[in-house]
């Protein structure tokens, strides 16, 4: 099983002393806070993509490249990768890229984004959204496995003779994992492909999960990928520690009380009972995270959310620290024992390519004109 | 004998409530009258103080609490709704809106609602035309011809009431019965039943 951090980019003023950090500040905590998961021990980072303040990671291909080169086995993946709003061509270009420069080590998130203002400024409505989500991965899928794609759709202009370069490597394109927080259309998507299912797990009760992650397993079992519990499921979660609980709580609360989204709203204490939300000792964290295999069944990657609200760099590492030397590895152990030999590791660049039979390159040398026998290169002389 | 369930959502905040005191008579009334069809009905009641936090946080967390869970999911399985609110400044009360708008959008098609409203002087009766009737409308309900506002004055006969709120009272529970008797028991969709809608439909742009 995969443990890791995901992080949504938000800058986000610090409320007990009132201070917001620059983007320049919060960017390179971010690069930190990767660098760090890695050093703990942690298995996967993954970035979100945003393109309106208070966030900024409006680009997560060129953040997760300089974070490639300053580690050595952290999986990349996203959080979400707009699969509405980005033009698929240029997010199979970008992801093949990144996945070279990483040798292999990555991953992606298609999230369709709930905002409603950033459709139009990419030249798209909302209320297409699940549309959209559909036509551009399917064109997404065929431009990372098809070398050439002729290709007309809805929502872009048609391809005629396309190539997206680079070739995936390896001829095996990166892993996909679908997220959605309450559209059963997606998990469906994901059931379809065979692709992993990922559930945000934080803002809504784990009966919600639980109904999503079934849904997805009876419909990849449907579509004949495998059994209902070989489906792949990445779930998120939200935990604040220290080894006192009371001190984690005391500490947690003005950032939960001011938090985006639910800021303002329920208490701490009942947003904890009613989402998985743990703030309290790693003891109760393990306890906590263990128990949501009671729920989704065993799965295959787990993604923290400890970064957001305005919390400090200092506190975000120290959080690291704690999931890394008491949290994490009892997770592993406990979560591999329970786990049956039948059910899949999440997949890795290495297990697919091994799943492929081999790697082989996969690269389209730039061929003379069927006719002539010249190039465009030539041609332009 | 069939049998059929009312939700009772009171958006009164006084104990006791004059709305909640509409809300019987209206509720009593439609029991009396399910029965004359042939109909036992089961009544559950919703009082809408009890889950005035849980709503302000519904807005902002985008989904209901426990509690709250259970009086919205009262509301979408019922039969039939009987929804009173008292009038403030010249429409529903704010937690009485509230209420129906962490509604699903489609929670309430097609659902038989009797309409209550409750207020210190009949000059307000009419914000039950002009108000609450648009919002169930919105909602496609399908809302009781007769809707039932009492006021200070109507309260004034004592607790049997003035003949001419009992007559308002026994005509819209005869609307609202002959609606609920006339349509199967309420079951709900179910958004995680296997979809009509195939994928590969979804794939070359129908049905999505």
């Amino acid at each position: 099983m995969q443990f890791g951090i995901f992080t949504v980019s938000d800058i986000t003023q610090d409320p007990t002393n009132g201070r917001t950090p620059t983007e320049a500040e919060r960017l390179k905590a971010v690069l930190t806070i990767a660098q760090k998961a890695e050093e703990v021990g942690l298995d996967v980072f993954a970035l979100g993509e945003h393109h309106n303040p208070p966030f900024f990671s409006s680009s997560p291909t060129t953040t997760l490249a300089w974070i490639a080169a300053r580690t050595e086995k952290l999986h990349l993946s996203t959080s979400t990768t707009l699969i509405t709003t980005n033009d698929p061509v240029k997010i199979a270009e970008d992801y093949a890229m990144l996945q070279h420069l990483a040798e292999g080590r990555v991953d992606l998130m298609m999230g369709r984004g709930n905002t409603g203002p950033v459709y139009p400024w990419f030249g798209q409505d909302i209320r297409n959204g699940i549309e959209l989500a559909v036509e551009n991965y399917a064109l997404l899928r065929r431009l990372w496995t098809e070398d050439v794609v002729d290709w007309q759709g809805k929502y872009r202009t048609p391809l005629q003779g396309f190539t997206s370069t680079p070739r995936p490597l390896d001829g095996v394109p990166p892993f996909v994992w679908h997220g959605s927080i309450r559209s059963p259309q997606i998990a469906e998507q994901a059931a379809y492909y065979g692709d992993g299912f990922f559930h945000n797990h934080i803002f809504w009760p784990k009966e919600h999960t639980q109904k999503m992650v079934e849904f997805y397993r009876r419909r990849y079992e449907h579509y004949g990928h495998g059994a209902a519990d070989q489906a792949v499921v990445g779930l998120g979660g939200q935990v604040f520690m220290r080894k006192n609980s009371q001190d984690a709580v005391a500490e947690f609360r003005p950032y939960f009380d001011n938090a985006p989204v639910y800021g303002h709203g329920p208490s701490l204490e009942d947003f904890s009972r009613e989402t998985p939300l743990t703030v309290g000792s790693p003891q109760q964290v393990i306890e906590r995270t263990l128990g949501f295999r009671d729920y989704v069944g065993d799965y295959q990657r787990q993604l923290f959310l400890i970064d957001h609200a305005g919390l400090p760099l200092k506190t975000v590492l120290e959080q690291l620290d704690i999931l890394g030397e008491e949290v994490v590895p009892v997770l592993r152990r406990e979560f591999a024992a329970l786990k049956p030999a039948h059910v899949p590791d999440a997949p890795t660049h290495a297990s697919r390519v091994a799943a492929a039979g081999g790697a082989k390159d996969a690269t389209v040398h730039a061929g003379g004109d069927e006719v002539t026998g010249r190039t465009a290169e030539a041609a332009a002389r | 004998m069939s049998t059929r369930t009312l939700a009772v959502v009171s958006a009164g905040l006084g104990v006791p409530s004059s709305t909640r005191l509409l809300a019987d008579r209206l509720t009593a009334a439609t029991v009396d009258a399910l029965r004359e069809r042939g109909v036992t009905a089961t009544v559950e009641v919703v009082e809408l103080r009890q889950h005035a936090r849980d709503l302000a946080d519904n807005l902002l967390t985008g989904f209901p609490d426990e509690a709250l869970r259970g009086a919205v999911d009262t509301v979408v399985g019922a039969d039939g709704l009987i929804a009173v609110t008292p009038i403030f400044s010249a429409s529903y009360s704010g937690l009485f809106k509230t209420f129906f708008d962490v509604l699903d959008k489609d929670a309430l098609t097609g659902k038989p609602v009797l309409l209550g409203a409750t207020a210190g002087t009949a000059r307000h009766s009419l914000a039950l035309e002009h108000a609450m009737r648009p919002l169930f409308a919105y909602l496609r309900a399908t809302v009781a011809p007769t809707a039932v506002f009492a006021a200070s004055e109507d309260w004034a006969g004592g607790d049997a009431g003035t003949p001419a709120l009992t007559g308002r009272v026994r005509r819209a529970a005869g609307e609202l019965a002959d609606l609920v008797a006339a349509r199967p028991p309420t079951a709900p969709a179910d958004p995680f039943a296997d979809p009509t809608t195939s994928f590969e439909d979804l794939l070359r742009g129908n049905g999505g």
